[in-house]
């Protein structure tokens, strides 16, 4: 018999024919990318077709891929990361074709099975992907929230305002080459009696730098010795 | 006449019924709430950037102070994606412990959120009787962990520790002679597993206190029944989940449906509602603290006769006790270059998701191959619940913006994150 992934996967391609670019099953769950463009009628066919429906979007998550596979200090990952493109700042090349991407899991109440949907955005100056709030009303707070964190803009949201930055934000401080400790500071100035903003005076600080080991590093052998 | 026109006004976000920092603009036509807008990240920290600059490890605390009043069980989502992506299996006993604290969790959690609704509606005794209770679940947490709230107590492969042969004791002090200690002292005797049996003993009597006290009560169901009703459809469609979602009528539990840990050789139902109001919700959570108490008792009865290993025995990803550490080279670099850099976990993602008190709460973890997350998303179940608060409060009175706040049960920490 077939397991549940496996059944969920041989539907996918009979529903969505070429709109899936790719498809991935790893760690007991399945991913396909779909090009933007293609990706309010993909999701309308998850959500309706009687052999996959997936009633439920659980969640959605910008991801910026800039910094894919750069190791070093923050230092280090910062110059890198301004000198040069994407796919040139890593050692290997990048499994990802742009900077920006939006995660979308989704899942079925009616079959109990789960799939992710990840889309590319193609311009990484102005990332721009289409709004599924018509497909999932619950989209509406997760589409501001990826906006407010990575500045991608959902084409059609209704209501596409910054939601947990403070206000009157500068930035979107998820990016990767936005630093840790912000741009700037607040403080109360007592001669202007007022709370002002400033550049930042901390000095960046990393106890353990980012590592990246080669390929199998992780895996161990089961048992230690002695 | 005067003309009347629509006004708004600002609720919060210092305001005792906001659960925390919730600042809601509502648009008032008289008492009728037009139009809610909630204005949220006042407590915004950025923890998901954080993560991206700590170790595996280091990562597990700061859940602890995701969602507050649920704190082993945001850690459990996290470490159940660390070993989805490791491709690890935690020993069973680990696996039952992990089981057990996320039912006390739920219990401390939702004792929280029925002291907390109950007090907004003005039934001040069900407060003061749930934090009572939320007293001895914390001594549990404190005596396995050292810390009362923020327990950091789950690993990556396991726990961090087994459980203690004996609860701390209270001493006497100018307010508590010695006969009163003795007497508070009574059911501390024993082993922790022996003190959280107790509890359970003693358990379904209190919840029958709060039922007493609210269940019937007129003015409680003239709050709550008929308030913020949300149909199964539209409760899909805006993302419900857990009691949210089983108030309105889907039988719906990752437990039963997606079982993680030890829930599969465990017994217990799952209530479901029938109207989708505050009330049906309510009594959801009152049979759910029954059910985790069964849960609990299992638990602890496996735990009893099943002594072992609670951490996974690979040093790649647990630290070897510190008497080999000492004694073995081998076990030194181990011990050191975990502490200095961490694990490394393979390049991958995974999407883990547990059954909250609040709901899924789902980590969606992105490794480069690196020894910190490459991303890290959190599902917040409140996030989604509170995002669903114009629809549900349009056209109620200002008072039941009230009740469907507590009905939400949103915490702020993870909601801001």
């Amino acid at each position: 018999m077939a397991t549940r992934l496996e059944t969920l996967a041989a539907a996918l391609p009979a529903a969505l024919g070429d709109q899936i670019v790719s498809t991935t099953t790893a760690l007991g769950e399945l991913t396909i990318v779909v090009r933007p463009q293609d990706l309010i009628g993909v999701m309308t066919t998850l959500r309706d077709a009687p052999e996959l429906r997936f009633e439920q979007l659980i969640d959605l998550a910008g991801i910026d891929y800039l910094a894919w596979g750069v190791g070093g200090t923050a230092e280090e990952r910062m110059s890198r990361m301004r000198d040069l493109d994407v796919r040139v700042a890593a050692d290997e090349p990048s499994p990802h074709p742009t900077r920006f991407g939006v995660v979308y899991h989704l899942l079925s109440v009616t079959h109990n099975w789960r799939m992710r949907v990840r889309t590319y955005a193609e311009d990484a100056e102005l990332p721009i992907v289409d709004t599924m709030i018509d497909v999932w009303p619950a989209a509406n707070w997760l589409e501001r929230e990826a906006f407010d964190l990575y500045g991608i803009v959902f084409a059609g949201h209704p209501d596409l305002r910054r939601i947990l930055t403070d206000y009157g934000f500068i930035g979107h401080p998820f990016r990767k080459d936005f630093p840790v400790s912000g741009n700037v500071e607040m403080r109360y100035d007592p001669d202007q009696k007022r709370v002002i903003y400033q550049p930042v005076t901390i000095e960046p600080r990393e106890i353990t730098p980012r590592i990246v080991r080669e390929e199998h590093y992780a895996d161990s052998e089961p048992k230690r010795h002695g | 006449m005067a003309e009347i026109r629509n006004y708004t006004i600002n609720f919060g976000p210092q305001h005792p019924a906001a659960h925390g920092v919730l600042r809601l603009v509502l648009e008032l036509d008289g008492e009728v709430i037009q139009r809610a807008d909630p204005h949220i990240g006042l407590l915004h920290r950025a923890t998901e950037k954080l993560a991206e600059h700590r170790t595996f490890v280091q990562n597990v605390p700061y859940f602890d102070r995701m969602d507050y009043t649920t704190m082993l069980c945001n850690e459990h989502a996290y470490v159940l994606a660390v070993e989805k992506l490791l491709g690890i299996q935690p020993p069973l006993r680990a696996q039952y412990l992990r089981t057990m604290f996320a039912e006390i969790t739920r219990l401390a959690s939702h004792l929280f959120a029925l002291g907390a609704h109950a007090l907004d509606l003005g039934a001040m005794t069900v407060f003061l009787y749930c934090f009572r209770e939320r007293e001895d679940l914390f001594d549990i947490f404190e005596a396995v962990s050292g810390a009362r709230m923020h327990c950091a107590y789950f690993r990556p492969g396991g726990v961090y520790r087994d459980m203690p042969d004996a609860m701390p004791q209270y001493t006497p002090t100018k307010i508590h002679n010695a006969r009163a200690i003795r007497e508070m002292n009574k059911n501390r005797q024993g082993s922790m597993l022996d003190f959280i049996e107790d509890f359970c003993q003693r358990f379904p009597k209190y919840v029958d206190e709060y039922e007493t006290l609210l269940t019937e009560n007129r003015i409680w169901k003239q709050r709550t029944v008929g308030i913020g009703v949300v149909s199964p459809e539209r409760a899909l469609a805006l993302g419900f989940t857990g009691p949210m979602l089983r108030g309105s009528g889907i039988p719906w539990d990752l437990r039963k449906k997606q079982p993680y840990d030890a829930y599969e050789h465990v017994d217990f139902d799952v209530p479901v509602g029938v109207n989708g109001d505050c009330y049906d919700r309510y009594l959801c959570r009152i049979e759910e603290m029954r059910q985790a108490n069964r849960i609990i008792l299992q638990c602890v009865d496996w735990l009893r006769k099943n002594p072992g290993p609670v951490m996974v025995d690979n040093h790649k990803i647990a630290p070897p006790s510190r008497e080999e550490m000492k004694a073995n080279m081998e076990e030194l670099i181990h011990h050191f270059k975990l502490f200095t850099e961490g694990m490394h976990v393979p390049a991958g993602e995974a999407y883990a998701a547990v059954e909250h008190p609040k709901g899924e709460f789902g980590v969606y973890l992105v490794s480069d191959g690196a020894n910190k997350p490459y991303r890290m998303k959190v599902r917040p179940p409140s996030f989604i619940h509170l995002s669903a608060m114009d629809e549900m409060s349009r056209g109620h009175m200002l008072a039941d913006a009230v009740a469907i706040i507590g009905t939400l049960e949103i915490v702020f920490g993870e909601i801001d994150r």
